[in-house]
């Protein structure tokens, strides 16, 4: 087991006294806990009982605390800072401003460098940092940012494409010369990618029936429950160290340092308990903000949000505005679509770029259609910055092309499955974007599947004691006894990219360790790969067990002194680092294998002839043979390799028609919903949420099956109740707490049974496909089917509200 | 801010007196949620978890003394048949931890519209037991709500319970919220059916500046029982009459649009829940009057 430092021990003089610890995995058993099985979590059982060390428990003598203050307007000039009264408040060692920014990078960001770290002149968005402060006790900090006198000056808000790019537009960034300003049509745009393949006007000649609708998704946020946090402590040689939960340590590092003036080896990076993340810790947070009051008072200083600053303090879902047009003739088959899909980006790039590149390439689903006339674009607003979440991009897509794909097939009076399935695709399908699906894609079989599950029985409320509440909408509010309930069933199915595409090179680094301790062969796996709640950490050292035949494996905490191994996002991890850390154990075993060849080759000719695998502690013959225990081979020797491990190379996105290999894998989930809906109050019971996914191999099915759960509760919300709400007018925040903002319970979380396919892929470490995305695309348009099966509404717009049900 | 920890009703009474701005807190589920939000510093706390007598409760007659900081937890538990509608709001009271810590104090001081017990306390009717160093007053809970998070106490009072009359007949209770647990109400509405007095109160949460009554649809629904003699021969309220009672308690409320829903949602929700909940606690009360008319003479 790991062992922690608590709160209560004294600490050493430098390190951190929470900071992260390695976990050491034993199975004690033989050839147990290898890939394939669900071995459980190292850190669970800390999790779950409250000893886990979260980012925000992390402590250091002498500490100061850093607090961040924000603009309480939207869009406005700064006409003045007065930071005086603040300084001369007890107990305050530094504040900073944009002036005290000590170089001339004084902008980040993940790939147009558009934010500033603090803001200088202008805001752009309610909550943007303006000023820093750092004092040796929170709430001091917080009192004295209080007393920092801002004067703004307000400037017209830019919330939406009419105001974004109409006649006399204001422009959010002025003389913008980043790589996408180009070619795109307005200033305010971020980016455009067009899909043209075939003939879209041609084709829709042919329809019988054209269907067009305009949909609407609502901004949901990543809700994750551990704030951002971090610790930064000023180090002897000038550096710094910190430790932080986020999504990426080595895109981190490559923002942070050049704003402190600082090589990159000076800024030593390690990965604290990260309490999820779903994209939202793509974007830096306090880091650099951390840094600089650290390296300004020489003291150690740590950062953490509360619940209203967290939703100031991460990037949200892209809200979108899309329009489609679908066409089919009178035999289900497509014909054609076109469409339109407008993200609102606001006030920063974050991830805005490649959020377009996936809504285009993937905005027709898993369908197969020749002629596509497609465009998505990105916008620059004065609304909350829109980045990286769970879906990024294909969520909004799925919810309108699947609302579509049922209108067609009620146009046509067919079965909206038999609809989909006659139009899914499959391996050899040609995308829009001219790449061949070259790996299995069983749409069909996934909603055959959903389709054939036997429904929930009807009327469960239902008891010998009258209507048991928890089992209806409204449930334990009391708000029916069965009154004006009315089932409703929804299908759905999605397509989401797995990896970094358009050209990207994604790479993922692992280094592997093997070595004899007490009289056993043990190995150790560093990366940097940031465990967020994925699983990671269970699955490596599922992989080193398998492939070097050891039991125990020790997982050294993630940091910078080991090469990048990419983001924790895009269903990538289990792929890139996991294939990482497969490619590097395979790399130590041949090492093994060499030393065992030299000690005991001579020995036994099977050593020279035979493959040679690594099992329970020894090494066998693919016969079964053992030839040698490891600890005798290895003896004193230690073998130590660090590799880097890329995925097939993608190409980018032509930036006039679409077209190019951009994508690594895709990965495909279907869902079939079960509401009851309380028609005169418009309240929703998801009664059951059915999911079939394809995941080329399960690692660990225990963990795909939680991923793809967890997945599925995720689109629920933002089906039927999460939405941050913008003011119209102000571009204000107006529900930043949990009061407000809300997510499902467990009382909204329904029945999720999970049909689990392996169609293994062949390009892929064990033939995985990325499990963490896919779930969360069809489970939104699924919910929404149902409800709208249940209501006989349109609904066009998600989340659904109640008053949207009722009409009041 | 200073912490104020009296160990006795005595002390608390005093330090209250010494110290008017003083807010109380017991369970805190509300008062720690606007000191961690900066909503409020006040300069002092006064910590109420060491006068035990606070969290008990009793009952004399036909009356319930309700402690100020009995958890909801424990009115769920254990008050469920003296104060049905009470115990169906606190059900709907938050989380189970909350509602381990919470009592209806809690929402009594704080007096927002939006707390669950007030549209139950309207309906069932009762008193606050408001005491000072001064003495002890009773304040009606139909006089209790003055505006927006603002009640009835003098700034040295402290609440010492609720004394809430048993139900004489069925309660009920209901919340529209925008998730199936742990939410602050969009609206609410209680309604409890006096047999004895044959009256019928109501309560309205979240739908104007205070928790309120709908007394016009009240004394309609009143004047319509009586008028049909339906007390005595049990039968169901004519569909006409509930709607025209759904119809007074939308009209009853004066909502607003705010972030968890629309006016005219509201307005539209009351009317739902008031004409369902009437059907509920009536065929309760029909139902209960036919056993009695069956039970064999003694």
């Amino acid at each position: 087991m790991s062992t922690h430092q608590t709160r209560t021990e004294p600490a050493a003089a430098v390190a951190p006294g929470r900071t992260p610890t390695s976990l050491t995995q034993g199975t004690g058993g033989l050839t147990k806990g290898g890939i394939g099985e669900s071995t459980l979590r190292p850190d669970g059982i800390l999790k779950v009982t409250g000893e886990f060390a979260y980012s925000s428990d992390l402590w250091h003598e002498d500490m100061l605390w850093g607090y961040t203050l924000r603009s309480t307007v939207a869009h406005a000039t700064i006409a003045s800072i007065d930071t005086s009264e603040a300084l001369a408040t007890s107990g305050v060692y530094a504040v900073l401003t944009y002036d005290d920014l000590p170089t001339e990078v004084k902008h980040y960001g993940l790939e147009i460098r558009d934010t500033p770290v603090l803001a200088h002149g202008k805001v752009r968005h309610h909550g943007e940092p303006v000023a820093l402060v750092a004092a040796d006790h929170p709430e001091t900090a917080r009192r004295a940012a209080a007393k920092i006198r801002v004067e703004y000056e307000d400037l017209p808000v830019v919330t939406d494409e009419a105001s974004a790019t109409g006649p006399g537009a204001v422009l959010v960034h002025e003389g913008r010369d980043d790589h996408h300003s180009g070619h795109v049509p307005h200033p305010n745009i971020v980016h455009r990618q067009p899909i043209v393949r075939g003939d879209a006007a041609a084709a829709a000649a042919r329809a019988d029936v054209v269907v067009t609708g305009d949909y609407v998704f609502g901004m949901q946020d990543q809700a994750f429950l551990g704030p951002e946090s971090g610790l930064a402590v000023p180090a002897e040689d000038g550096g710094v160290d910190l430790y932080v939960a986020t999504q990426w340590l080595h895109s981190d590092l490559r923002q942070i340092a050049p704003v402190l003036g600082l090589p990159e080896k000076k800024v030593r990076m390690t990965l604290s308990g990260v309490g999820g993340a779903f994209g939202g810790r793509e974007d830096l947070s306090m880091q650099i903000h951390g840094c600089l009051l650290a390296l300004r008072t020489g003291k150690p200083v740590k950062i953490v949000y509360n619940r209203f600053e967290s939703f100031f303090g991460h990037v949200h879902r892209h809200p979108a505005t899309l329009h489609y047009e679908h066409g089919a003739t009178r035999d289900g088959k497509l014909t054609h679509v076109r469409c339109r899909i407008v993200l609102d980006g606001g006030a920063y790039a974050s991830a805005s770029p490649a959020v377009v590149g996936n809504a285009a390439s993937l905005s027709i689903g898993p369908y197969v259609v020749e002629d596509v006339d497609i465009e998505a674009i990105a916008l620059y607003t004065n609304n909350p910055p829109c980045g990286a979440m769970r879906g990024f991009g294909a969520v909004q897509a799925c919810f309108a092309y699947e609302a579509q794909m049922d209108r067609v097939a009620a146009e046509l009076g067919m079965d909206p499955v038999e609809f989909r399935q006659i139009n899914a695709m499959e391996q050899g399908t040609v995308m829009p974007t001219g790449q061949v699906v070259d790996s299995p894609a069983p749409v069909a079989e996934l909603l055959r599947r959903v389709k054939a599950r036997p429904l929930p029985p009807e009327r469960q409320w239902e008891t010998t004691e009258g209507a048991d509440v928890r089992a209806l909408p409204g449930g334990l509010s009391n708000t029916t006894h069965g009154e004006g309930v009315v089932r409703g069933v929804g299908y759905a199915v999605g397509i989401k990219n797995v990896g970094f595409s358009e050209g990207f090179d994604d790479y993922s680094t692992a280094r592997v360790r093997m070595e004899v301790v007490g009289g056993e062969a043990v190995a150790t796996v560093h990366t940097a790969m940031a465990e967020v709640g994925q699983g990671g950490v269970t699955v490596h050292a599922q992989i080193a067990r398998s492939e070097l035949g050891v039991t125990q494996v020790t997982i050294a905490p993630a940091d910078t002194q080991v090469g990048s191994a990419g983001s924790t996002s895009a269903s990538r991890q289990t792929y890139m680092t996991g294939g990482a850390v497969k490619n590097t154990c395979e790399a130590v075993r041949e090492k093994v294998l060499d030393i065992g060849r030299r000690r005991f080759g001579t020995y036994h000719p099977a050593w020279a002839t035979a493959e040679l695998l690594l099992e329970n502690g020894r090494v066998v013959t693919d016969g079964g043979e053992a030839l040698a225990d490891l600890a005798d081979v290895l003896d004193g020797e230690v073998v130590d390799l660090e590799l880097e491990f890329r995925h097939r190379p993608t190409q980018a996105f032509d930036l006039r028609t679409g077209q190019g290999n951009g994508h690594v894998q895709y990965s495909f989930a279907a869902h079939r919903a079960v509401v009851e809906v309380d028609t005169e109050l418009g309240l929703v019971k998801v009664v059951e949420l059915a999911c079939a996914q394809d995941v080329g191999k399960a690692l660990n099915p225990l963990s795909v099956v939680g991923q793809i759960q967890g997945g599925t509760t995720q689109g629920l919300g933002v089906a039927v109740m999460e939405e941050i709400v913008v003011d119209p007018v102000t571009a204000k925040v107006r529900n930043p707490s949990f009061t407000d903002y809300l997510i499902p319970t467990i009382l909204d979380t329904p029945t999720i049974p999970v049909d689990v396919l392996e169609l293994a892929d062949a390009h892929a470490p064990y033939g995985l496909r990325g499990v963490g995305e896919a779930p969360t695309l069809s489970a939104t348009p699924a919910v929404l089917a149902a409800i709208r099966q249940a209501t006989g509404l349109e609904l066009n717009r998600t989340p659904v509200r109640p008053e949207h049900l009722t009409g009041s | 801010m200073d912490f104020l920890r009296p160990a006795s009703w005595q002390e608390a009474l005093a330090a209250k007196a010494e110290h008017p701005s003083a807010v109380p807190i017991a369970g805190g589920t509300d008062v720690m949620v606007e000191i961690n939000f900066d909503h409020r510093r006040p300069a002092y706390l006064l910590d109420l978890n060491r006068v035990g007598e606070l969290a008990e409760w009793e009952t004399a007659g036909d009356i319930v003394r309700l402690g100020a900081s009995v958890p909801y937890t424990r009115i769920m538990e254990h008050l469920r048949r003296e104060l049905p509608g009470l115990a169906l709001a606190a059900h709907t009271v938050a989380s189970p931890q909350i509602r381990n810590r919470g009592g209806v104090g809690g929402n009594l001081g704080t007096a927002s519209p939006a707390g669950d017990a007030h549209p139950a306390l309207l309906a069932g009717g009762g008193e606050v037991e408001a005491v000072s160093v001064r003495g002890t007053r009773m304040i009606p809970i139909d006089d209790f709500y003055l505006g927006v998070k603002r009640n009835a106490l003098a700034p040295d009072e402290l609440i010492r319970a609720v004394h809430l009359r048993k139900a004489t007949g069925p309660q009920q209770f209901s919340k529209v919220g925008t998730r199936n647990a742990m939410v602050i109400a969009v609206c609410a509405f209680g309604i409890a059916l006096h047999p004895d007095r044959r009256t019928v109160r109501t309560g309205i949460g979240s739908a104007a500046p205070t928790p309120i009554r709908a007394t016009a649809a009240e004394e309609f629904l009143t004047a319509a029982l009586d008028e049909g003699g339906l007390w005595d021969n049990g039968k169901p309220v004519p569909p006409a009459v509930a709607r025209q009672f759904a119809d007074l308690v939308a009209a009853a409320a004066n909502p607003i649009d705010d972030v968890r829903g629309t006016a005219s949602y509201r307005r539209h929700a009351l009317a739902v829940m008031a004409r369902r909940t009437l059907g509920w606690t009536w065929e309760q009360y029909r139902g209960e009057q036919q056993e009695e008319r069956n039970q064999p003479c003694a």
